[in-house]
């Protein structure tokens, strides 16, 4: 094997790594700044430049923290468990392309970790589907009744939404045939981005992502006025800190994967001659999906939890199905679409 | 030795201590989790015989959906979930000698295969294995009758586990 290539991979994984991390630490102040301001409120402004260091401050404050572990925990799983949450937060984006190939000190390097999966999707459903053990395991490690509650509560609500969320993923492979996520994007060059094609699937993606993630109107797991904290009730420090790294990670990468997915990916004018504009294009549209759900957390109110588990099996999972269905009838109908 | 052989050998010792870990260890969700660990073990050997499918299906099948049905219904029974009495029994030693000897004949009879040592023929890159698998399973001159047969039993068991829960009622 060639070590040129070796090089070449651990590089572009460090470099993934990394955005990731920035992205986690200004993700978390663009959400207290916008949050702020549709609340008419400043938001965080004190440390340097209009804020801009808080998040760094963040970081020290809780890496200087005492960590407290509960006397009756199980000690290992305690501290596997935020370990087992970020990791595939931070491996899930590897097959996707952030941009074509570009060529570098007379390289030509694609800008995706691990280029080009027939089974991407399939590794996308994957990685999600293990996401649950981390905060399973936080809640069971903890020997606490609300971080138990917490757990199974958010195991329940990502197994159901899961169904869902991988019935919308079919709309994209059914119009691109294929399950590789280039071909998902390249085809969407050929024949225009899929949310047109897939008005439904696009919407039920994004409910779908959001109650996987955790986030308001789903944020169920860790509803403070009845459980406290939820499943990282028990947790201080960098540990806590690795469970909110998790969640906010997680928000970039649904983004990506919606724009993707439905919105393109990291295609847009232009980005034939100049490969470099790829990221750019893409980083613009991660930007407003993820602005778009931080509103969707200032506006709306928490789901009750009974009507949580019935919305995502009576109505999500039947439209989901539909929407596979209208997909295959729309392919068979008008073959000429399909390019 | 390649880096292939390093690696399965690595995978394989993983996989075989965590599944003895399994039936060893005292604590049901840690028991839980040692089986996690073997299950991933056997989906990076697909990867290693270029199966990504079969690895894949592995991971979302019986890593996200089997085994975290056994975790949660061991969380909903917390007082089971540490086993007070030893893991084992007076009959271990003859398991013990029935795996050796298990093991020890099919290594003999597979070494006595003329094809044990060959290698691997590199995969055709322009066929598409993912897309020959799905017309496989829908061709009647292949396996469509199997694959309508196994979703004939799943939709049985789905009804019947409807059946089953609308009783309690």
């Amino acid at each position: 094997m060639e070590y040129g290539l070796i090089l070449e991979w651990i590089i572009k994984a460090v470099l993934m790594l990394l955005i990731l991390l920035i992205g986690f630490a200004y993700t978390t102040y663009l959400e207290r700044k916008v949050l702020a301001r549709m609340q008419v409120r400043y938001g965080p402004n004190r440390a340097g430049p209009k804020g801009l260091l808080q998040p760094v401050a963040d970081g020290v404050k809780l890496i200087f923290k005492e960590e407290l572990i509960p006397a009756k925990a199980d000690k290992l799983l305690f501290i596997l468990a935020p370990v087992i949450t970020v990791l595939p937060a931070l491996t899930i984006l590897a097959v996707v392309p952030f941009g074509g190939t570009v060529n570098l000190f007379g390289r030509e390097i694609t800008l995706s970790i691990a280029g080009d999966l027939n089974v991407g999707i399939l590794y996308l459903t994957a990685v999600t589907s293990i996401t649950v053990y981390g905060m399973v395991l936080a809640g069971w490690a903890s020997n606490n009744k609300y971080a138990m509650m917490g757990g199974i509560r958010a195991t329940a609500q990502v197994i159901s939404y899961e169904l869902a969320l991988g019935l919308a993923f079919i709309g994209p492979i059914l119009l691109a045939s294929s399950m590789s996520v280039n071909e998902i994007v390249n085809a969407q060059g050929r024949m225009g981005w899929f949310f047109i094609y897939q008005p439904i699937g696009f919407i039920i993606f994004l409910i779908a992502t959001l109650a996987e993630i955790n986030r308001v109107p789903f944020d169920m797991p860790e509803a403070e006025q009845e459980l406290v904290a939820g499943y990282h009730t028990e947790y201080s420090g960098m540990k806590f800190a690795l469970f909110m790294m998790t969640e906010y990670i997680k928000m970039i990468v649904v983004a990506v994967l919606a724009a993707t997915f439905f919105l393109g990916g990291y295609l847009g004018p232009f980005v034939d001659q100049v490969p470099w504009l790829g990221p750019v294009y893409l980083f613009i549209k991660v930007f407003i999906l993820v602005f778009g759900i931080i509103w969707v957390r200032a506006t709306w109110p928490r789901f009750r939890y009974d009507r949580l588990m019935a919305f995502g099996w009576k109505i999500m999972l039947p439209l989901a199905v539909l929407n596979v269905l209208l997909t295959g009838a729309f392919i068979i109908l008008f073959p000429g679409v399909i390019r | 030795m390649t880096f292939i052989q390093l690696f399965f050998i690595f995978a394989a010792a993983a996989t075989l201590g965590a599944a003895l870990l399994v039936v060893t260890s005292r604590n049901l969700i840690h028991a839980a989790l040692w089986l996690i660990v073997s299950l991933f073990g056997v989906a990076v050997f697909y990867v290693i015989l270029n199966a990504g499918f079969l690895a894949m299906v592995q991971v979302v099948v019986y890593i996200g959906a089997i085994a975290i049905l056994m975790i949660f219904a061991i969380m909903l029974t917390r007082k089971v979930s540490q086993v007070p009495k030893p893991v084992f029994n007076s009959n271990w030693i003859w398991a013990l000698l029935i795996a050796v000897v298990m093991f020890g004949s099919m290594t003999w009879i597979l070494n006595m295969w003329p094809q044990f040592e060959a290698i691997p023929p590199a995969l055709d890159p322009s066929i598409d294995p993912l897309r020959q698998l799905g017309v496989a399973l829908v061709s009647p001159e292949a396996y469509v009758l199997p694959f309508e047969l196994a979703s004939l039993l799943l939709l049985a068991a789905l009804i019947g586990a409807i059946v089953v829960a609308w009783e309690s009622r």
